[in-house]
């Protein structure tokens, strides 16, 4: 029989022996990426036209269709998300219809990304005939963003405590002024930082734009929302298994940029967060 | 004035929040529309118990268990070792680690969820898959056990978040109480936190399937892609995601190919539409359960 405090200490060994194998590929990949990534990045490369089928040259369009598509993300989910949120959170009764939007709203979040890429195919591509375009893409990203933008923003409105409400309404506010004038403005930082959360993981989603969006090779600039474009997530997919005699120093080298910019999304949403958490007086 | 436009934002907030059913339906029905129309041609039995996948040849063949046993077998290979790991490490950072290191656990499974799911696929094409090629003598490392040990992974930060906070989620009182009987902290986890969270865990565990299932890119290009009946884990498989990523850019719009691939899409969006509704009541019922107690 082992003495019960022995085993503890065997037990919680093993836990942390766990959690190591869980956050060590993690130190991998980054270490990985940065070590191979960085010796590719140029001026060149980051603000150059691809050149000899992708296997020279820069990933600029790239770059560019991310942003525009990340753009367009935002437009559409951000005003539909928090406005959804502030109706769940500040308006809605407790009520069958509060459970099926609720229900929606977890099955929105949990459908597959490539099935987002079929819905938005068969919804935006061809039957609004938008085409493969900058637009069906940012729409099916943004229905796709939604859910995270709406949980991000309920959660948010829900820490700004009760009697900042019922302070407002004792003056007289409407339920909307209050919601506007009190609620809001303190409930933006966490806001903010689940809605950056969320765009990030839009930018580096390649299942939903493949067939929405996103062209195999396509050396300019989009001209307008209409217009393929060529996106990073997809670009990385392209160089890694279509193409072949890609030098590894291109693929990491736009795995690096990817990766660099979904960090600074994230760092920046943490900056955020920690910055706001210490002004709070509440 | 102001009253007018009051109650046009608070109609814009109603439509706003009644959207996502709207949008669900939409997904739905837009499914159907294409994916129905295979079955015009294709018998629906043989659409799912049909062991041959040949869209194109002639006349096609569009049966589907071979991608179906395809994502079964990375699923639960990747939820063998996904599961266990998981509640590991979620019981080590909510109730074992110290504060500091809490803290940079966290961070470091948030940084996991942070990375798009083609960079891992990357990164495993270049790692895990000549790791297991020469570990077990393969001739190729892209194989379902590759998918499964990649997908493991992708789904720790849905397992650990979910599971710590249910286990935070615990009342305190049932720890003392444990604890001022003369327990270890070790067999008060294991006897008391651990059973009082189990519906918030069994939410996890299907919370960390349902990723597994949909997860599409990084299943794509390290499973070896092949379209046949697998019978071992160090085989290639392909699951039903990859087929659709990888067939919709070729399929002829309105062609029977086309329509199966839709046909994949209603198997998929009923499969996660079952898991996240049935999760989603687990995490009511743990949250209700403590509701009243504390």
């Amino acid at each position: 029989m082992i003495d019960s405090k022995v085993k503890e200490k065997i037990a919680f060994a093993i836990l942390l022996l766990a959690t190591i194998i869980v956050i060590a590929p993690v130190a991998l990949v980054l270490f990985v990426v940065l070590l191979n990534g960085l010796p590719a990045l140029s001026f060149e490369f980051i603000f150059g036209m691809p050149h000899d089928g992708m296997r020279s040259g820069g990933i600029f369009p790239t770059i560019v269709g991310t942003i525009f598509l990340t753009i367009g993300t935002a437009l559409f989910s951000i005003p539909f998300g928090i406005l959804a949120a502030i109706y769940l959170n500040e308006y809605a009764e407790r009520n069958w219809l509060t459970r099926v939007i609720e229900i929606a709203i977890v099955n929105l979040a949990g459908v597959p990304s490539i099935v987002y890429g079929l819905f938005g195919f068969s919804l935006f591509v061809a039957f609004l005939g938008f085409g493969s375009s900058i637009l069906a893409g940012s729409l099916t990203l943004s229905i796709m963003t939604l859910p995270v933008i709406i949980t991000a923003t309920r959660e948010a409105l829900s820490a700004v405590p009760r009697s900042f409400r019922e302070a407002s309404y004792s003056l007289g506010a409407s339920r909307w002024q209050t919601v506007r004038n009190v609620v809001l403005p303190n409930a933006i930082p966490g806001i903010l930082t689940g809605t950056i959360l969320g765009l990030s993981r839009a930018a580096g989603e390649t299942a939903p734009i493949l067939f929405t969006v996103a062209a195999f090779y396509l050396p300019k600039l989009p001209g307008s929302v209409y217009d393929q474009a060529m996106a990073l997530p997809y670009h990385i997919y392209v160089l890694s298994t279509q193409v072949p005699n890609v030098s590894p120093k291109i693929q990491y080298g736009t795995v690096l940029v990817l990766v660099g910019m979904i960090f600074i999304l994230n760092i920046f949403a943490s900056y955020i967060r920690m910055h706001f958490r210490r002004k709070k007086t509440w | 004035m102001k009253k007018l436009s009051e109650f046009i934002i608070e109609k814009l907030i109603f439509l706003s929040g009644i959207a996502s059913i709207l949008f669900v339906l939409l997904i739905l029905v837009f499914l159907l529309k294409e994916g129905l129309s295979l079955f015009r041609t294709v018998n629906p039995i043989d659409f799912i118990t049909g062991t041959n996948w040949y869209p194109i040849s002639d006349p096609p063949q569009f049966g589907i268990l071979p991608l179906i046993i395809g994502s079964l077998f990375v699923t639960f290979g990747a939820i063998v070792i996904a599961v266990p790991l998981g509640i590991a490490s979620a019981v080590y950072v909510a109730e074992v680690a110290p504060p500091w290191l809490r803290d940079f656990l966290k961070s470091g499974i948030e940084l996991l969820a942070a990375i798009p799911s083609i960079v891992l696929g990357f990164i495993g094409i270049i790692t895990l898959a000549p790791f297991l090629k020469s570990t077990f003598n393969l001739s190729s490392g892209l194989t379902a056990m590759a998918g499964s040990i990649m997908l493991a992974f992708m789904s720790m930060p849905t397992i650990v978040s979910i599971i710590e906070d249910s286990i935070a989620s615990v009342p305190k009182s049932y720890k003392e109480g444990s604890l001022a009987l003369g327990a270890t902290r070790w067999q008060t986890i294991y006897r008391v936190t651990l059973p009082a969270a189990s519906s918030g865990i069994l939410a996890a565990v299907m919370l960390g399937i349902g990723r597994v299932v949909g997860e599409t890119m990084a299943v794509l290009m390290i499973t070896g892609n092949a379209a046949v009946m697998p019978t071992s884990m160090l085989q290639p498989v392909r699951t039903l995601t990859a087929t659709i990523a990888a067939e919709m850019g070729e399929a002829v719009s309105g062609s029977p190919h086309y329509y199966s691939l839709f046909a994949i899409g209603i198997i998929l969006f009923i499969i996660s539409f079952a898991i996240n509704l049935s999760a989603d009541m687990f995490l009511h019922r743990s949250k209700k359960k403590f509701k009243v107690k504390r």
